[in-house]
């Protein structure tokens, strides 16, 4: 008996131990709430986003009794706050937090082992290998995501501003800091445009990160889903022989 | 002519204006300009001290719709402004000479005003075949523009044409009709778009860049900040049905009738900079969205290039296909969705065909694995 409570990790009732895990520490606290506030904030601006373009069925009566438009409008404005300043604290967050909240704003595309580990994953979701490799942090394929993502979010924030900027007025803030969209797109009809097919991106983006953290969870023998709720990364066993 | 012009006092007290009148009109002009209370003071000490500023017209690639809103500006009049203030040396639509006459004054006023006078653009020069598109007095108009610019003092680029480039550069612009600042590169130009401009704006530039000497203060795109920092949404009075949610869906409808807003029926208003919704047209009697048409946006770049007037969102045409940001990203999402379905089909298959893993007994055959229980 004495020797039963000594063990470590979870055992059955007969008293046989069950396989130690490998865990690591990898989403921290920031990180974490970051993704979900982040995935919040894009589920608002996607819809919000949606409806300014293509409105809803107009509403009867006088004009002094509604403000559909305004309210559809606001929560875009919020939203896209809420986003750009989580962004920012997420890149501060890069500096001051632990290796992998570095990862998503660098792709290390200098580094051999990381592009041979990119073509590697390409080849397992394409059905070319048997096995996946497991990463403590992000597979270069979802790192390369990630960052393409990173890129897409800085433009949907530019572009996003720029255009907040026509309301706001061109002695804002917001005209002063992201008025140079204007200069590159000078009729703000295809800034419009852009940041449309932007949405787009990162509705695509969403839907494969969202398939791919599913499979990964099951097929790579690694936690995803759980992890990005608890930050911890746990390993399940090796590879089939 | 002489070098030594009388200014614009002189000329219309000689014309037999009282005092009374020039105060007036100058307090009406600075008004229109937006110079704030002590602007008909300097109005009026520009007008008295500053000899008229010649002018010279010239006319490229376009349809003089430019010329014909000008001559129909309200405040200040275009007469007061053609005859008065400036010295409209040269154009050819609307001038007596004709001809070599016409062709002198040009030469004259370069040489006698080197540096002193406006250039005033209206159109633009195609570059196509040397230039053979458009010819003027017998020469490509892209060489006299060019040389008649390198003497001004600045240069107005009236109109969507000068400004932007407007139909003829519409895809595929077969005569590669360019904005004239791609080929005026060392003046100051101030654009003027519109399609035509508003004729009280025209008048406002010219007038301020006459009394003031310099060119009136520019935003990013080099438009005057007086009249283009806002757009036609920003003061439309059917904005409060567009922040409540009201639009007309279809013409006639009863939305329509109504006089609500006209985003969904392709209104340009909140991506159009101009100063249509405050100046309004015909001395201010109304403007397109006061019609019951959306604004198309003719003073914005590019602006027959944006797919249907009458679609909010932009068409986009690649490969061939024209569709919407949204239609293409919908399509794009559903190829995603299905290529998703198709993989996981494929996944579940492989896993339910291949040999299921049993933990227990690789870790138990394998007394290498420090994990072994």
């Amino acid at each position: 008996m004495q020797e039963v409570t000594k063990l470590q990790g979870a055992i059955d009732s007969q008293g046989e131990r069950a396989v130690s895990r490998q865990t690591v520490y990898v989403y921290e606290t920031a990180v974490r709430l970051w993704h979900w506030i982040n995935a919040l904030a894009i589920t608002v601006l996607c819809i919000s986003g949606y409806l300014i373009g293509s409105p809803p069925p107009s509403v009867p009566g006088e004009a002094s009794a509604y403000y559909l438009m305004g309210y559809i409008r606001f929560a875009h404005f919020s939203a896209g706050y809420v986003l750009a300043i989580g962004f920012l604290f997420r890149l501060y967050w890069a500096f001051v937090g632990n290796r992998y909240s570095k990862q998503i704003f660098v792709p290390p595309v200098w580094n051999k082992l990381w592009r041979w580990g990119l073509v590697y994953e390409l080849k397992w979701y394409l059905f070319l290998v048997k096995d996946p490799k497991k990463y403590i942090g992000h597979n270069p394929l979802g790192h390369a995501a990630m960052s393409s993502f990173v890129v897409v979010l800085i433009f949907m924030i530019c572009s996003g501003f720029a255009l907040y900027s026509q309301g706001a007025g061109n002695d804002s803030w917001q005209f002063a800091l992201f008025g140079w969209v204007f200069s590159i797109w000078p009729n703000a009809q295809d800034v419009h445009t852009w940041h449309h097919l932007g949405m787009w991106s990162i509705v695509i983006f969403a839907i494969i990160h969202v398939y791919a953290a599913i499979r990964e969870d099951i097929l790579s023998r690694q936690s995803t889903i759980s992890s990005i709720v608890s930050g911890e990364r746990v390993f399940r066993d090796d590879f089939r022989n | 002519m002489s070098a030594q012009i009388e200014t614009f006092y002189e000329l219309i007290r000689r014309q037999g204006i009282t005092r009374r009148s020039f105060v007036k009109f100058c307090s009406l002009t600075a008004a229109s300009l937006g110079l704030g209370p002590t602007g008909a003071a300097s109005v009026a000490q520009a007008l008295e001290t500053k000899p008229r500023v010649p002018v010279i017209w010239m006319h490229g690639l376009e349809c003089t719709c430019c010329t014909e809103s000008f001559i129909r500006s309200a405040h200040p009049l275009a007469k007061d402004v053609v005859l008065s203030m400036i010295s409209l040396d040269y154009n050819d639509t609307i001038m007596a000479a004709a001809g070599h006459q016409a062709e002198a004054i040009l030469q004259e006023t370069r040489q006698k005003y080197k540096g002193q006078y406006i250039l005033a653009v209206e159109g633009n020069p195609p570059l196509n075949e040397d230039g053979m598109f458009c010819i003027d007095g017998g020469r490509p108009f892209v060489e006299r523009l060019t040389e008649m610019a390198s003497d001004a003092m600045a240069v107005v680029a009236w109109g969507t044409c000068a400004s932007w480039g407007c139909v003829q550069a519409a895809k595929p612009n077969p005569t590669h009709a360019v904005p004239i600042d791609k080929v005026i590169r060392n003046k100051p130009i101030v654009k003027v778009p519109g399609c035509p401009p508003i004729a009280e704006v025209m008048t406002g530039v010219i007038t301020f860049v006459t009394m003031f000497g310099r060119l009136p203060d520019l935003d990013r795109q080099g438009r005057p900040k007086m009249f283009y920092s806002q757009r036609i949404h920003d003061k439309c009075y059917r904005r409060p049905h567009f922040d409540a949610g009201q639009f007309v869906e279809e013409w006639d409808d009863d939305g329509a009738r109504k006089g609500f807003c006209l985003y969904k029926m392709g209104c340009k208003g909140p991506t159009t900079y101009n100063a249509c919704s405050t100046t309004r047209w015909n001395g201010g009697v109304s403007f397109p969205i006061q019609s019951g048409h959306g604004c198309i946006g003719c003073s914005e770049d590019g602006f027959w290039d944006k797919g249907s007037f009458y679609d909010r969102l932009t068409g986009i045409n690649a490969f061939g296909v024209e569709r919407n940001a949204d239609q293409i990203g919908l399509a794009a999402v559903g190829v995603v969705g299905a290529g998703i379905a198709v993989h996981a089909g494929i996944t579940a298959v492989r896993q339910l065909t291949t040999k299921p893993r049993d933990n227990i007994k690789t870790i138990s055959s394998d007394p290498t694995n420090p994990n072994a229980g």
